[in-house]
């Protein structure tokens, strides 16, 4: 009987920890097959330690190159996509105008829609008009799409917050562009960090629209798509954990810093 | 509280707070909202270092009025001038008035420091330090610079978002229902702090509430709005004393209103008949036409009122008006007895006694007379409600 206390006790830590483990469990295997030295061009069985990979991370001819085309679009359909989606989600939260109510439901289809279905009509749409395939199609692709998640993580922000502060700054003497600077956009700031995070990560991460409207540009997820036919180099671990790594350690300095900040205060 | 910081605001601000600088004058101004009005063309003059209230039930056209003087509303028509300076067409940040918020509206990412710096640094003044260490004494808030407004109590927010608009040195200061969040206590405490700090710095003071006695114990002047008009203007006492409209009767205070025909005329005053007896009503005390056969109303507050058994009816003074009645209801308060008396010419009479001499006989179902000093009487024309302002006041 002492066991099963015991389990009733500790009850909600183990299952905090199996989810966590089921969580995290893909992140490690990753992680311990970047050290591997596939004996074939497969890298899915352990064979013995190596650190080759992580020496020699572009070895792989195309991978880097893809990794930073990937980065650079990334990067700027988060841009875009965060300056965009913050204009709309202020206009529909902040002012009446005709057809809100469908402007507003119009920006979630992105978001229900299949990807294949919408990867399909875009490249449809770009043929038609006789675009050159390639980097500025998907970005424009990935623009459109990041879109709707933006709009929605800004918005539910917007839409706590107080029209009366923006009074308040105006009351207190700064004009339009002084209250958006000093007290509009500080506000709405996380939400607006939240936005961009879930741009970047879904511009990084997509396969099926870049796929259909990339032309011969190959970018890392295609590169991992691709030569996972053929064989799996060590190095996409290696990338893989990489990132990994890069992640935990943006969030384990947001949480000391802001554990510094609340420290200063008490 | 330095002079020398308001420099930067370039107007004329270096006259001292004696001129009239500080007048708020509204005239014929309006705000309608498609086809609902919400201000009818108004005219108002709130005078210089006044502490004026503009009180009404929600939806009365306050708030609207107060912003359409901060700047945040535009009117429909009309000006606003601040002395002798129009500022209708002036956005908010260019005028020399700062609001106190409903909600505080304090800036959640700010420290209070910052929070009372911000009118200063927008006007582009470097050394705030010693001036918001100041404002902060003297809202007694200085151990708390460094906290943000999430961490402090509803009444420490409240005195952050009155500091933050004073220290702009404002020739006026609007106040929204600034007490409106806070419990009873607070609230008691607060109305006296406000009217300290109003004393302490002369600037004019427009504050907006729909609590009657918030408004009488704190201004000056009290302006009675009601459906977008304002319905009477006066000193807290001269509009108890003197309502003249149905509104001002039941929403300051309790009246008892009768409905009664003028009858005659004795001298200055007028004599009307209500149900069978006769009262008299000063004619100056009346706001309506008293034309022979005429209807009117005629009110009485509730305190004004003597009560007396139907035995000792003899005992009477002569020439006070008198009804008579059954009490219907008894409560005994403490310092005084609320009765509730049916008779012919009002079901419910409302009758506070103080509790000097109690008279046991006053129990339910007791005959009595009611008396009172015909001065004390006031009358209104019988055209409007009855009933005018008894809703509002019921439903906050």
């Amino acid at each position: 009987m002492p066991l099963v206390n015991w389990f009733k006790r500790k009850f909600v830590v183990i299952a905090g920890l199996l989810t966590l483990a089921y969580l995290l469990l893909p992140n490690i295997v990753v992680t311990v097959f970047s050290f591997n030295e596939p004996k074939g061009r497969f890298n899915y069985e352990w064979q013995q330690f190596s650190a080759d990979a992580w020496k020699d991370p572009c070895g792989v001819s195309g991978l880097c190159g893809s990794l930073s085309l990937s980065l650079q679009i990334a990067f700027w359909a988060t841009l875009g996509a965060t300056a965009l989606g913050t204009m709309i989600a202020f206009a529909l939260v902040r002012y009446r105008f005709r057809a809100r109510g469908a402007v507003s439901s119009l920006i979630f289809l992105p978001m229900a829609m299949p990807e294949v279905v919408m990867a399909a009509s875009l490249l449809t749409l770009f043929l038609n008009m006789g675009a050159q395939l390639g980097f500025w199609t998907i970005l424009i692709a990935h623009i459109m799409f990041c879109l709707s998640f933006v709009v929605t993580a800004v918005k539910a922000r917007v839409m706590s917050m107080d029209p009366r502060l923006e009074q308040a700054a105006q009351d207190l003497y700064a004009g339009p562009l002084q209250t958006f600077w000093r007290v509009t956009l500080p506000i709405a700031a996380p939400g607006i960090a939240a936005g961009a995070l879930l741009a970047f990560a879904l511009s990084f991460d997509d396969f099926i629209i870049t796929n259909f409207n990339a032309g011969s540009t190959v970018t890392f997820p295609m590169f991992v798509w691709g030569s996972a036919q053929r064989g799996t180099p060590v190095q996409i671990n290696v990338i893989g954990t990489a990132m990994f790594l890069v992640a935990v350690l943006i969030v384990l300095t947001s949480m000391v810093v802001n554990n510094r900040r609340n420290k200063q205060k008490a | 509280m330095k002079r020398s910081s308001r420099s930067s605001l370039g107007r004329d601000e270096m006259k001292t707070t004696t001129d009239a600088g500080g007048d708020v004058r509204l005239s014929g101004i309006s705000k309608t909202y498609g086809s609902f009005t919400a201000v009818h063309p108004l005219d108002l003059t709130v005078p210089q270092g006044s502490f004026f209230a503009l009180l009404g039930a929600s939806g009365c056209g306050k708030t609207t009025t107060l912003r359409m003087i901060a700047g945040l509303e535009e009117p429909t028509s009309g000006t606003v001038h601040l002395g002798d300076q129009d500022v209708t067409a002036l956005p908010p940040y260019k005028r020399p008035v700062n609001t106190v918020f409903q909600s505080y509206a304090l800036f959640p990412h700010l420290d209070i420091f910052e929070n009372v710096a911000f009118g200063l640094r927008r006007r582009g003044i470097k050394s705030v330090k010693k001036q918001v260490g100041d404002m902060l004494d003297l809202v007694q808030l200085g151990e708390q610079a460094r906290k943000k407004p999430h961490q402090l109590s509803g009444g420490q927010q409240q005195r952050v978002a009155v500091a933050r608009a004073l220290i702009n040195h404002p020739r006026v200061l609007l106040l929204d229902e600034p007490l409106g969040a806070l419990d009873l206590k607070l609230r008691r405490q607060m109305q006296l702090e406000l009217k300290r700090i109003q004393t302490e710095v002369g600037i004019t003071f427009v504050h907006v509430t729909h609590d009657q006695e918030e408004a009488m114990t704190m201004a000056d002047t009290v302006a009675v709005m009601n459906a977008g008009r304002v319905e009477q203007l006066g000193s807290p006492a001269d509009l108890y004393e003197n309502p003249r409209s149905t509104f001002v009767a039941n929403f300051l205070g309790t009246s008892n209103l009768i409905e009664a025909e003028v009858d005659s005329r004795s001298g200055e005053d007028v004599v009307l008949r209500a149900g069978g007896g006769k009262l008299v009503l000063p004619e100056a005390r009346c706001a309506a036409p008293t034309t022979t056969g005429g209807k009117v109303l005629v009110g009485i507050r509730p305190e004004k009122i003597s009560l007396t058994h139907a035995d000792d009816a003899g005992g009477i003074p002569e020439g006070r008006n008198r009804i008579t009645g059954t009490i219907a209801a008894t409560s005994f308060i403490g310092v005084s007895t609320q009765y509730v008396v049916d008779s012919a010419v009002c079901p419910e009479f409302e009758v506070y006694v103080q509790n000097v001499d109690r008279d046991t006989r006053l129990a339910p179902g007791a005959e009595v007379v009611l008396h009172w000093s015909p001065a004390h009487t006031f009358g209104f024309d019988a055209e409007q409600a009855i009933d005018a302002g008894l809703d509002e006041e019921a439903a906050l």
